[in-house]
């Protein structure tokens, strides 16, 4: 008995202790400004100098607070706080599906940054950060989704790089073929499947490529999926699985597919920009026989683009430090910042003059082929749809995995979803 | 003692009992009651993550809502089909489990460490891992079936949503057969040894003796096993979450809920998928307590 | 020759069981060994082990902070239930009193809350009371989770005692806190031991709650930490760290297993048996 009251005590005065001295960390600096920032590896340090040089420039003091680094654990977390109206963190990092669904907790930015500089920002962001007239979060780092394809096999069977999705079928299948002869199984196309976000953007932007292929939402909130130019698109890829696609790919998710693409087993593969630098480490066996190009075109007459990824400042309306917030984030998504980002950690600016600064376009190659894509970048119905987006895009992407599953054509799918949607959206008009 | 003396110390005793419950009930009201009644009040209103306070009564809205969504009639008869599958083979395969520990065999205590291990490791942990190990291309499960010769091509074992519902089965087995062994095995060292002495000596044949006197022994034992598995398979989250994302096709009613819930901001839907979830269980116990109840005293 | 027959047919069957049971684990220590391309190849033996996987997740994050967190959690989980599961099963096992039935059952219906279900309400509470990013928080919640069976097999252990000793102890005029705390507890000290494990285990493990309730990477507990490692960039997915990390949370347990392995049976077959 005596034992055991002498653990508990031990114990208390552990955990006394530890939660005396954790308070002790977080009342020391009660003026700072809050920011929840790059919660990964090089993300968090280019970060971490972005509000150190602000501290410097203004003699304020800033904190960082590192959020969960899972896109879905964070948004969650965040809506949790906004919920409570909790004034502890002062900017957040949002990504650039989540302006409409946080839009209630957060402040118009407009108030605080002049138009003309807002002018010089890339108008799809400016535009998908806008809901109901206001600008909820500042762009600070963009991605797209880009086609990896592997240089030596093309070189090998004499054939281009793609420029349309037919022509990357075909190839795909020459390739295969060939390759099997020599008794080398390799993939065609690997890409993100999985019933998540990322099968949102890969499906989107495949439909969106194509001329009149469409989006799931338009501009004004309408419902356009179910279209045969859509359906179409869809049911090409659908018949892709299991001829030059993996039948794994439903379940694939990023990473799955980098290491089919970095072991040498797929000759495209649609990526995020994260992989070139990876796939180009020492111990790939790929190293320097990859290639990168935007994604491929619907048909002659389609365009290439890419599903907007990346990520935003937003300011909390809760916040008690608005002024100096909005300073900080506009400091951090000032042209002088994103520059420097730019050259050190290679994140696509979000400004687009700076795609034709000599400095950034020498740090990364890939800047060059985003600024191909800019122009016509695939934005999520996000702004539209406000706080029925994660819906919305739920239910586009269990549509467009049952296809691939082979459930169903798309059309009859779409055909659903449309309807599913239009319940969702009181009768297609209005989403919030 | 003097009964007077004897109902004194009745109350007495009474009194201190209750004296004695109080902390464990003023925790268990706290963190269990509370947040369970604001969910069934939840589950009435239109509450939404984003605005919690301003949340109005809607009455039976959002369990309409729940029975004209497809995904909730897939989320429920994925559960019952999970629940019932998973439990089926985690009671045959547990069973066998527990005979070879009840057995004389040596090394013993390495039999049951090494069955304890798929308990132990975090849910989290092992559902990654088989997600890593079932991958179609680059998954060691493939290789080794291939090298075996069990199959030709490499499965895509997460792909198909019918196959990937068997993956998350099967997972599930791995995972909690060990417990389920450990339950009957308990049920196993209960028994009277004399029978299976007499039967021994008679030289009736083991498969007999097992059929004929340690399973009806046993039924008891099984069906408290079952009751507590099934409550458990029917509430599966991580597992699933982890292992095939937000697919509709294999959501099971936790998942379908957290999406609800946090994805969608619906905590009015969310919480009324909870609370039908909740009382389905709460229903299916007061079905098993009655049904293994009658059988457990047909036995004594 | 039946008998050998059958010692081969149990030999195997053991042989079988053990290899599944230990080959995922095997498989976790071998990818946590694996770092860049290796990782996409199936080896069996990592050729080239990469041990600096197991050096950066201490490195890279605050893992050890982690596991201190998930150290605190887990032991003061164990400390609230035990204290409460003690006082609590003597009312239960030791004395007859009206609507001690309905107690028990009620108990048992609580551990059967499907975790979302109170998650919301759960997190509500949690921040009323300030406890949000607080470990405090965290072993509060895990009551929910731990209390129900700890309850339910001390019961059943109070239940086992023999009466003789606390009517000697009446007689004696010891009271009722006495009978409690220096006649049941010395006997039950193996029940608690098991008892405990079992909250450490559940505690140790929990991934929900600890999820939705800590926000800074310092106050996460290990299999959050876990789940939201990440690498360089924002979906590059280190699966050697992760693995590594996996590793190293579960060689406790195991140890723990090892240790306890027969007190771990016979604490889970007298809460479900008998109860």
């Amino acid at each position: 008995m005596k034992k055991l009251l002498i653990g508990l005590l031990f114990l208390g005065l552990i955990v006394g202790g530890y939660f005396y001295f954790a308070d002790g960390e977080d009342n020391s600096d009660n003026d700072a400004v809050t920011i929840t920032c790059g919660m990964v590896g090089l993300e968090h340090k280019t970060c971490k100098e972005g509000v150190a040089l602000w501290e410097k420039k203004t003699g304020k003091k800033a904190k960082i607070l590192p959020a969960p680094n899972g896109s879905n654990e964070r948004l969650t977390i965040f809506q949790q706080y906004l919920a409570a109206g909790d004034a502890s963190i002062d900017v957040y990092q949002v990504d650039v599906v989540w302006p409409g669904l946080l839009e209630n907790h957060l402040e118009d930015l407009k108030k605080y940054i002049p138009q003309e500089e807002l002018d010089t920002y890339i108008p799809t962001l400016i535009e998908n950060n806008t809901v109901n007239g206001r600008l909820v979060a500042m762009p600070w780092f963009i991605q797209v989704g880009f086609m990896y394809y592997r240089k030596d096999l093309l070189e090998k069977y004499n054939r281009p790089v793609p420029q349309t999705w037919e022509e990357m079928e075909e190839t795909a299948k020459i390739i295969m073929e060939g390759e099997k002869k020599t008794g080398d199984n390799i993939w065609g196309y690997v890409f993100q499947g999985k019933a998540y976000e990322g099968l949102t953007c890969n499906a989107l932007e495949m439909m969106n490529s194509t001329k009149d292929g469409g989006t799931i939402i338009d501009h004004k909130g309408k419902i356009t999926l179910n279209n045969s130019q859509a359906a179409g698109v869809i049911n090409r890829l659908s018949r892709w699985i299991g001829t030059i696609a993996p039948e794994g790919v439903l379940n694939y998710e990023q990473e799955d597919c980098r290491g089919i693409f970095q072991s040498g087993k797929a000759v495209f593969m649609r990526n995020w920009p994260y992989a070139w630098p990876l796939l180009n480490s020492d111990d790939s066996p790929v190293k320097g026989k990859i290639g990168i190009a935007p994604l491929p075109k619907g048909g002659k007459d389609g365009h290439h683009t890419g599903v907007l990824g990346g990520w935003n400042l937003a300011l909390s309306k809760y916040s008690k430090r608005k002024e100096d917030a909005a300073d900080l984030i506009r400091f951090l998504t000032g042209k002088k910042e994103l520059r420097r980002r730019a050259i050190v950690g290679g994140y696509f600016p979000t400004i687009e003059s700076l795609y034709n600064d000599k400095d950034i376009v020498a740090a990364n190659p890939l800047m060059k082929i985003m600024k191909k894509v800019l122009k016509t970048i695939t934005a999520r119905p996000g702004g539209q749809t406000g706080s029925k987006y994660s819906q919305v895009s739920s239910v586009f992407w269990n549509s467009v995995h049952k296809t691939l599953s082979k459930n169903g054509t798309a059309e009859e799918n779409f055909a659903t979803a449309a309807e599913k949607l239009n319940s969702l959206s009181k009768n297609g008009t209005k989403w919030y | 003692m003097a009964s007077k003396f004897r109902s004194d110390l009745t109350k007495e005793r009474t009194r201190a009992a209750w004296v004695f419950m109080l902390p464990t009930l003023l925790v268990i009201s706290f963190v269990a009651g509370w947040p369970l009644l604001r969910t069934i009040w939840f589950s009435f209103t239109d509450a939404s993550l984003s605005n919690m306070s301003a949340a109005q009564f809607t009455a039976f809205e959002n369990f309409e809502f729940l029975f004209k969504d497809s995904s909730w009639g897939t989320a429920v008869k994925n559960t019952l089909y999970f629940a019932v599958i998973s439990v089926a083979l985690e009671t045959v395969l547990g069973l066998v489990i527990a005979l070879v520990l009840n057995s004389q065999i040596k090394g013993k205590g390495l039999l049951r460490t090494a069955v304890l291990i798929p308990w132990a490791i975090p849910t989290i942990v092992s559902a990654k891992m088989w997600g890593w190990m079932l991958h179609d291309v680059y998954g060691v499960i493939n290789d080794m079936l291939i090298w075996v010769g069990f199959i030709q091509q490499p499965i895509a074992w997460a792909a198909d949503p019918k196959l990937a519902m068997i993956s998350v089965i099967l997972v599930d087995v791995w995972k909690t057969t060990p417990f389920m062994a450990l339950l009957l095995l308990a049920g196993l060292q209960l028994m009277p040894q004399e029978c299976f002495e007499a039967a021994r000596v008679d030289g009736i044949h083991p498969i007999r003796v097992f059929w004929r006197v340690t399973l009806p022994l046993l039924k008891p034992a099984i069906i408290v096993a079952v009751i507590f598995r099934s409550l458990d398979a029917m509430r599966v989250f991580d597992l699933i979450y982890v292992l095939t994302g937000g697919s509709s096709e294999t959501m099971s009613m936790s998942v379908y809920a957290r999406q609800q819930l946090f994805d969608f901001q619906n905590v009015g839907v969310g919480s009324a998928a909870s609370t039908l979830l909740f009382l389905m269980i709460g229903l299916f116990t007061i079905i098993f307590l009655l049904f293994g109840g009658i059988k457990g005293d047909k036995i004594k | 020759m039946r008998n050998v027959k059958q010692k081969v047919l149990i030999y195997s069957l053991s042989l079988v069981i053990i290899i599944v049971c230990v080959f995922p684990f095997y498989w976790a220590v071998v990818s946590s060994l694996k770092s860049g391309t290796d990782l996409f190849k199936v080896e069996f033996i990592p050729g080239n082990p990469a041990w600096r996987n197991y050096l950066e997740i201490f490195k890279e994050q605050p893992f050890g902070r982690n596991i201190f967190n998930s150290v605190v959690v887990a032991v003061g989980t164990v400390s609230l239930a035990l204290f409460l599961a003690v006082t609590a099963s003597y009312a239960l096992g030791r004395v007859a009193f009206r609507g001690r039935t309905a107690l028990l059952v009620t108990i048992l219906a609580v551990s059967m809350f499907p975790q979302v279900a109170v998650l919301s309400g759960m997190f509500e509470l949690i921040r009323a009371m300030g406890l949000y990013n607080n470990l405090l928080g965290l072993i509060l919640s895990y009551m929910i989770i731990t209390l129900p069976f700890t309850v339910w097999i001390m019961t059943t252990f109070m239940k086992q005692l023999p009466k003789e000793i606390e009517e000697a102890a009446i007689i004696d005029g010891a009271n009722t806190w006495e009978i409690c705390t220096k006649i049941f507890l010395p006997l039950l000290w193996p029940a608690l031991v098991t008892t405990g494990l079992l909250a450490f285990i559940a505690a140790w493990n929990e991934f929900l709650f600890a999820l939705t309730f800590t926000i800074e990477e310092k106050a996460r507990t290990v299999p959050v930490a876990i789940a939201l490692m990440t690498g360089a960039s924002e979906y590059e997915l280190p699966w050697g760290k992760i693995m590594a990390a996996s590793v190293v949370v579960t060689l406790p347990l195991i140890t723990l297993v090892l240790i306890f392995q027969r007190r771990i049976v016979s604490g889970l077959t007298a809460g479900a048996v008998k109860g």
